[in-house]
């Protein structure tokens, strides 16, 4: 009965792990959800372990070579594969580093003790960078309702839609201030939206965690931050934040 | 009889993170015995580098999916004490109330969803809903509080997006203060359809004892069972605590070879932080609902069982529900007012300290005149008990070694799941190998 269901592995690379955290704030519903599948490894919150998968769901970046060879793995086996959370998605904060020279980032961190072999790493990746991804539940952390469509979706063979329309379409139809207009850095307009604005929401700006959109308004920003009298600096320093795309930040120039 | 037993767990399930368990005993003689770090490091402390300090919590909350309100919190007080920024009282209550919102859900998650399993003897929590299916109902309750809590102060349940220094972005109305609470108290029911299930299983917590160093917080203005603020204490201290400044003096990190998180030593060769340590120094300020918890479970300040750290969880899920059901009446017969602090960025260089849920957890920034991160020094609570779960093993394995391979996997596996560690904050865990 269980062997017609789906097989779904869900694996965690270089991460915080709060977006398996927001499976699991699925609440009532999780049982549900997992009933639709058969679920062989969930390292987080089950003890089964497997290597036999149709959906392999991947969170987290790629730091080691490792790591690499462990995800070809996965993607040998698995038939779709999801990125899940913007560490997989574009890297997240974990991009941060490859600003800097990868043995002063050790040196930082470990001290002398930075050229110890367990304490390798590399240049941070998307698992995009690595491995084919077949579909992308961005965010950070990500949103439990999207997760669940997405799921759903494919589930019954459906393609998920996930918006390309900027954050700031959300904001604006929430009715929010514009954040611009109390002196804040707010990548809105130029980042992918279906998070329902919940930052600028708060009144905080938008920082980037769902990328951006696939055809961003480069120079509608260039606008914007002529109008506020910001520098190309300060707009690409807030950029960078997330990973979103080093390319996307050279194009602003 | 002489026999040869090899278990191999590569990455430890059911807790946040990777570990390995590497076990050898050969003859009855062990020859290997190791607690490892396996996480990739993500060096935090290198990336937050040149970074202004109103990016600061948002890069550092990612440390922890679990705790990143804790992580926000520690490096906000950093920044201000840094910037000598004051920050006002009702800012201070609503940052405590946001603080217990997260020790709830995150406790709640460890006791129901990660540790609960292997005291019903089920591998998650979705078989144990048909075996206890009002436990669950309960728990899965409380956690769905706990999280619609975080929600409502922090703006998200996971990753705070209000908390900036000097105060909040936006805070919740007194209604939804006032629903909140209400709430609360019918959480504080659920937690004890909690307590009931699990007195019940106490036969399954398994009867280990070893004396060390427990460490944590203690606020003596006012006496407080603190998570937030105070000075370091330990149980080898006498009563003197350390200011949280110095707490170098305290952890005295190290890097071992058996892991990628560092280790950390101070009276002893390890100590203990988290829920047991918190308890161990600081019960008798707990609320009276938690002492109740206690009582039924037999939980005594002086406890060195660390399988009971999940008990202590639980009563402290007590204590921060019902201390938090009165914090809310105090902000709402003041009632609300707004706040705002100015912040101008200055040079400066400060520690900020609180009580992760895992225990606790210092940040250290050190500031240019414009605000800008020049160098950090992040201490987690996961690191200071690696070398305590380790020194645990050392233990207790030749105590259980003639119950055979299948009970020390079980036994090692929820010795590291008690302390309830958080690896990715660590830098991931968990294969054990066993041969006798």
């Amino acid at each position: 009965m269980s062997s017609s269901k789906p097989r779904v592995g869900i694996f965690d690379f270089a991460c915080c792990e709060g977006c398996q955290l927001q499976i699991v704030n699925l609440e009532e519903e999780l049982p549900e959800l997992v009933s639709a599948v058969d679920v062989v490894e969930w390292r987080e919150a089950i003890s089964d372990q497997s290597d036999e998968y149709d959906i392999a769901i991947i969170e987290g970046s790629i730091t080691r070579a490792s790591d690499e060879e462990r995800l070809r793995t996965i993607r040998k086996t698995a038939k779709i594969l999801v990125a899940l959370g913007a560490c997989a998605t574009i890297g997240g904060v974990n991009k941060l580093k490859n600003n800097f020279e990868m043995q002063d980032v050790k040196k930082c961190v470990y001290g002398k003790d930075a050229d110890m072999p367990h304490l390798d790493s590399s240049p941070t990746k998307a698992i995009d960078e690595v491995v084919k991804v077949d579909y992308k539940i961005h965010g950070c952390p990500i949103d439990r309702d999207e997760f669940k469509y997405v799921m759903q979706s494919l589930l019954i063979g459906k393609k998920p839609e996930i918006p390309e329309y900027p954050v700031c379409v959300e904001c604006k139809a929430k009715g929010n201030p514009c954040l611009w207009d109390y002196g804040q850095v707010c990548l809105g307009p130029i980042i992918r939206a279906g998070c329902g604005a919940r930052c600028p929401s708060s009144g905080f700006r938008c920082f980037g965690c769902r990328g951006y959109v696939d055809d961003p308004n480069l120079n509608a920003a260039k606008d914007v931050i002529e109008k506020y009298g910001l520098t190309v600096e300060e707009l690409k320093s807030k950029m960078v934040l997330f990973g979103s795309g080093a390319s996307a930040t050279q194009d602003c120039e | 009889m002489s026999k040869n037993i090899k278990i191999n767990v590569k990455h430890i399930t059911r807790v946040e993170g990777h570990g390995d368990i590497v076990v050898n005993v050969n003859n009855g003689k062990i020859e290997k015995l190791q607690w490892k770090v396996v996480e990739a490091p993500r060096f935090f402390e290198a990336m937050v580098r040149n970074r202004s300090y109103e990016d600061i919590q948002l890069i550092v909350s990612r440390i922890c999916g679990i705790c990143s309100i804790t992580h926000s919190l520690a490096s906000t007080k950093a920044i201000e004490k840094a910037m000598g920024i004051e920050v006002p009282e009702q800012t201070d209550i609503i940052r405590i109330l946001m603080h217990y919102s997260e020790q709830l859900q995150s406790h709640i998650l460890h006791i129901g969803y990660l540790a609960a399993p292997d005291f019903f003897g089920v591998p998650s929590i979705v078989p144990l809903a048909t075996k206890a299916g009002e436990v669950v109902k309960a728990i899965i309750r409380a956690h769905r509080t706990a999280n619609q809590w975080s929600d409502l102060i922090a703006g998200r349940t996971t990753h705070p997006v209000t908390i900036k220094p000097g105060g909040f972005t936006v805070i919740p109305t007194e209604k939804q203060f006032r629903e909140l609470q209400e709430s609360l108290k019918q959480t504080m029911t659920e937690l004890d359809t909690v307590a009931n299930a699990m007195v019940n299983i106490t036969d399954k917590i398994p009867k280990f004892e070893r004396e060390t160093e427990y460490v944590s917080l203690k606020q003596e203005k006012p006496p407080t069972y603190t998570f937030y603020h105070g000075d370091i204490i330990s149980t080898d201290c006498n009563g003197q605590t350390v200011d949280v400044g110095n707490w170098h003096e305290v952890a005295n990190e190290y890097v071992s070879e058996q892991s990628t998180a560092k280790w950390t030593k101070w009276h002893r060769d390890a100590y203990a932080v988290g829920a047991l340590a918190r308890f161990n120094n600081n019960a008798d300020l707990l609320s009276p609902a938690a002492k109740n918890i206690a009582k039924k479970f037999c939980l005594e300040k002086g406890c060195c069982n660390p399988y009971m750290n999940t008990i202590a969880q639980l009563v402290e899920c007590a204590h921060v529900v019902e201390t938090s059901i009165e914090m809310i009446d105090k902000l709402l017969t003041k009632g609300l007012t707004e706040e705002h602090v100015i912040v101008k960025p200055k040079a400066g260089k400060a520690t900020g300290c609180v009580e992760a849920p895992r225990g606790i957890l210092f940040h250290e920034y050190e500031f240019d005149k414009n605000g800008n991160c020049i160098a950090a020094d992040i201490c987690i609570p996961t690191n200071q008990n690696h070398a305590n779960i380790q020194k645990d093993f050392e233990k207790l394995l030749p105590e259980i070694i003639e119950q055979g391979q299948e009970a020390v996997r079980c036994k090692l596996e929820m010795l590291v799941r008690a302390y309830d560690p958080c690896i990715s904050c660590s830098t991931h865990i968990l294969d054990v190998q066993f041969t006798k």
